[in-house]
Order: C-alpha cells, then sequence, then structure tokens
C-alpha cells in the first residue's frame, strides 16, 4: 500500500500527487501519515480511491469529494466534506463545525460528536453522527438525510427546505419552521438503511423525525413579524 | 481573524519548559495573524512587598537604568530591571497607583503593559516568529502563559493595540473576534472612572471584567454577567496569578481546541499549533461549547 507522510510532504504536493498521479497511476489504496492538523488534505478527490489518514486533521478535509471513500483515524476541523459530490468521508472521532456544509451527495460519518452547523445547507448528502450534534445544525438544509444518534443542540434544522433530519435523543429546541412528525415505514427503511451503512448499531425504531412545516415557503405579508 | 493560544503547566518539570512548548503553538498561529503578537506568562510571584512591571518603550536605544535610578530617588525605595529589546521588567517596592502617576509624569513615552505580583507580558507589531525571537519566549518559565497572534480588523496596528489586555493586577485577556458594542461598555465604564489606553474593542472587554471583579465578583461570575453584557464574537482567554480561564460567546463561530493531559493543559486556536506537544495523541481533546466557562487551577 502507497504511504504518503506529511511531514516529508506539503500538503500542496500531496494534493498535486493526488490529482494528477492517481488517477493515471492506479492506485486504489493509501494512507496518509502525520496530519497533525493541517488544512485542506485530499481536497478535490476524483477517482475511486480508499484513503486512511492516520491521525487529526484540519479544516476542510476531502472537500468537494467524488468517488473517493476517506477515514480519518482522529478528529477534524471545520467544514470536513465540505461539498462533497459522492462516494464517502468517515471520521472515527469528532468534528467540528459545519461538517458536511452544502454536500451534495455520498456519505458522511462521524463517529463521535459533531459540532454546530453540522450539515448546514446539505443538498443531498447522507449524515449519520455517533454522537450529538452541536447549534443550528442542519440549518437550510434543502435536501438529504441527517441522522443523529445522540442529543441534537439548539435550533435544529431552523429554516429547513427538504431535508429529512432523524434523532434518537433529546432535541435542545427547533429552529424556525422545522418541525417534528410521525415516522413512515419509509423512515424507519431510510434510517436502518443509513445505521447500516455507518456501521451503528441503534434500532430505527428509537428515532425520530423532524422535517420542514414549510410554512416558510411563501412569504406571508399579513404575518406578525415576529423574530 | 487572530489566533490565541494558552499553556497550564501540571507539574514541575512542565513548567520549566512552558515557554519551549508554547512558541512553536504561538508561531504556528501567526498564519491567523500575522502583525502583531503578545504572550503573557505567569510565575510564582515576587515577594508580597513588591510588584513587577512589564514596560514597553518604542525605542530601542531607551536608557532603562536611568529610569531604575530616577526612580529609586524620586521614591526612596527599592527598584530593579531587567530590559531586552524594546521591554522592560522592573520590579520595586513601589505601589502601583504611584508607578502609573510617576511614569506619566516623567516618561510619557514608556507604555505600562502589566503589573502584578506573578505576571509578566510582552507584545510588540510584527511576525509572532519574530516577536517571539525577539523576546526570547522559548526561554521563559513559569505556571502558566496565554499567547496572541493579531490580524486587525477594527483597530490600528501597533504594539498597543496588540493582545493580551490587561487591567488590575494579574489579570489579562486574549479575544478573537470582534465585539458590536465596545463603545457603549466604555462609556458605561468610563463614568464609573475607569481609564481606556486605546480604541481598542477587546480593552472594553477586559475592563468591563476587571471592573465586575474589582466589584467582588469571581472571574466565573464575571463571566457569567459578560455573557449578556459583551455582544458580539468572542473566543476569550483569559489568566490570572492561579487560574487559566476560556469562553466562548453564544454562537461559538470563532475555534477553539483543548488538550488535557497529566502535565498540561494547551488552548489552542486550532489543533495544528498542538500536533508537537509531548503526549498530544494521549490526550483529551474537545471543543469547548458554547456559553460554558472552563477553568483551570494552577
Amino acid at each position: 500500500m502507497e504511504r504518503l507522510d506529511l511531514s516529508r510532504l506539503s500538503v500542496r504536493e500531496l494534493n498535486q500527487y493526488l490529482h494528477h498521479e492517481l488517477p493515471k497511476n492506479g492506485v486504489e489504496e493509501l494512507e496518509i501519515l502525520n496530519p497533525n492538523g493541517l488544512h485542506n488534505i485530499a481536497v478535490g478527490l476524483t477517482v475511486p480511491v480508499r484513503i486512511r489518514i492516520l491521525g487529526h486533521a484540519g479544516y476542510y478535509l476531502a472537500g468537494m469529494n467524488q468517488q473517493a471513500d476517506v477515514m480519518v483515524l482522529g478528529n477534524v476541523g471545520w467544514s470536513v466534506a465540505e461539498n462533497m459530490m459522492s462516494g464517502s468521508v468517515r471520521i472515527k472521532g469528532f468534528a467540528s463545525e459545519c461538517a458536511g456544509a452544502s454536500a451534495h451527495g455520498g456519505l458522511m460519518v462521524v463517529e463521535g460528536s459533531a459540532s454546530s452547523r453540522c450539515g448546514i445547507s446539505m443538498k443531498g448528502v447522507d449524515i449519520v453522527v455517533g454522537e450529538d450534534v452541536g447549534h443550528m445544525s442542519a440549518f437550510m438544509a434543502q435536501a438529504g438525510h441527517l441522522v443523529i444518534c445522540g442529543n441534537a443542540g439548539a435550533s435544529l434544522g431552523d429554516s429547513l427546505y427538504e431535508a429529512v433530519l432523524y434523532v434518537r435523543g433529546t432535541i435542545h429546541s427547533l429552529g424556525a419552521d422545522a418541525r417534528e412528525e410521525a415516522m413512515s415505514e419509509n423512515d424507519y427503511r431510510t434510517v436502518d438503511e443509513l445505521l447500516g451503512k455507518a456501521g451503528i448499531n441503534y434500532s430505527s425504531k428509537e428515532f425520530k423525525r423532524v422535517a420542514s412545516a414549510r410554512t416558510l415557503y411563501h412569504w406571508n405579508a399579513e404575518a406578525g413579524q415576529e423574530y | 481573524m487572530c489566533g490565541i493560544v494558552g499553556l497550564l503547566a501540571r507539574t514541575t518539570e512542565f513548567r520549566e519548559e512552558l515557554g519551549q512548548m508554547l512558541t512553536p503553538m504561538l508561531v504556528c498561529m501567526g498564519d491567523r495573524g500575522p502583525d502583531s503578537a503578545g504572550l503573557a506568562i505567569f510565575t510564582a510571584g515576587v515577594q508580597p512587598s513588591l510588584r513587577q512591571f512589564s514596560l514597553f518603550s518604542s525605542l530601542r536605544q531607551f536608557n532603562w537604568s536611568d529610569l531604575r535610578d530616577r526612580l529609586r530617588r524620586d521614591t526612596g525605595e527599592q527598584a530593579e530591571i531587567e530590559a531586552l529589546e524594546n521591554h522592560a521588567k522592573l520590579t520595586t517596592s513601589v505601589l502601583p497607583e504611584k508607578v502609573r502617576a510617576w511614569l506619566v509624569e516623567n516618561f510619557q513615552e514608556i507604555h505600562l503593559l502589566a503589573v502584578g505580583r506573578s505576571i509578566e507580558l510582552y507584545k510588540d507589531e510584527g511576525h509572532p516568529a519574530e516577536i517571539a525571537a525577539r523576546y526570547h519566549f522559548s526561554q521563559l518559565t513559569g505556571t502558566h502563559a496565554v499567547g496572541h497572534t493579531r490580524m486587525a480588523t477594527e483597530s490600528a496596528v501597533t504594539p498597543a493595540h496588540a493582545h493580551p489586555y490587561t487591567a488590575g493586577e494579574d489579570f489579562c485577556l486574549v479575544h478573537n473576534g470582534s465585539l458590536s458594542n465596545p463603545w457603549s461598555l466604555r462609556r458605561m465604564l468610563e463614568k464609573k472612572g475607569i481609564h481606556f489606553e486605546t480604541d481598542n474593542d477587546t480593552e472594553a472587554a477586559c475592563r468591563y471584567l476587571e471592573w465586575r471583579m474589582s466589584q467582588g465578583d469571581t472571574l466565573e461570575e464575571a463571566l457569567q454577567k459578560a455573557f449578556s453584557e459583551l455582544d458580539g464574537f468572542y473566543t476569550l482567554l483569559m489568566a490570572t496569578a492561579d487560574k487559566m480561564v476560556l469562553v466562548r460567546d453564544a454562537f461559538a463561530c470563532k475555534p477553539a481546541i483543548i488538550a488535557e493531559t497529566p502535565d498540561y493543559v494547551a488552548v489552542s486556536s486550532e489543533f495544528r499549533s498542538l500536533a508537537h506537544l509531548p503526549g498530544i495523541h494521549q490526550a483529551r481533546l474537545f471543543e469547548p461549547a458554547p456559553e460554558e466557562i472552563y477553568s483551570w487551577n494552577v
């Protein structure tokens, strides 16, 4: 297996290799050593490669990912898998703010907790968080699923569009226009399937569904405006 | 953007290495704040009858021994001075208010950066790496220290506008973020006779907290009140002679990470500035939650 060591290479050299060499050389699996909290590791991947990162990574890890499966044996900083299109990103530790922000597709798994604004503006990604999420998670989330196995912080799903959130634990508070709804058979199937992919062992029966009440979709000039 | 760092030693051995461990943290966070930097370090402290004063001169060739001799002559009390580049540490039995007034009268060009029995403070303009080298940060020893790398967004880049800010004795604060109501806080405090030295937003937070403590609050009680009084974005890292304290505002959009081991507590804006610390991979790593007070005693 190929091993790339960030104590010897710069992040720029690493990413240039991943962008230009990797699509040609057929390497299917590689490890990145000594990430040491550096930013922008493995952003912009476009090929189906399996990457293991041995340690803690900084901001924007695996941003814009297409097709690659990236696993971090540690924690990550802000905006992991931001704007991911496909593939998967798995974090064995915790993720800081804005995990999976704006992601269009693929699967992101955070085995620990994710901080505030997890799944902000998500556009089709599936996210499974093994523990808790912080405040303002799934703010303006447009499409996809966010499965939270622990508790959710304040203002969950504020100004939600069509993303659906599932929460196993408590919800500190719902954001504007987010509401709890009954679970359907389809919801149970979705949660079971995503937990299965994430390798997290809970029953979908333990989850509740949060979705948009859609009252903010149209401007209501008659309504008393309270902020 | 700015960077904040803090390190509290939990063992005697680590106290000897405090500057050596903290300096790479500060230099790494130079990426977040390249225009100025500062550091406050706390030691076991001078004896009760003395205070140490951290002084700054914009002239590198300033005659510090003359200042010491004149203070001795004018007050008849003991005074010692240790100078390094633009900085000097004055240790004297003259009381703080008297020293302050004496400096204003005799040495208007000298800035008083910090006063106390434990605190020693350095701050200057330039890249954090240059400042760390200029003031030999890696050789400093002590119980705990906080540092700051500044990218100015709301007031000028001068040594006086660099952090840490201090107020009262043995108290300092560094700030990542920006306050929206520093001027209303300042007007409120000025009416109480509290004097400001710069037009910087962080100074308002620092003087507000010190004012609350002068009214009998603990730092934790003062911070509880600050959560409703301070408007804006902030991650604040503070230190007194016996503790280091961290808070983030309700939005928590200015970063921080904490690493705890049996040897030390380290705080930084970003993990990468902690990666060199011994035992970091076995450390308990976590992100501070919004409006929670994290406090560590020496």
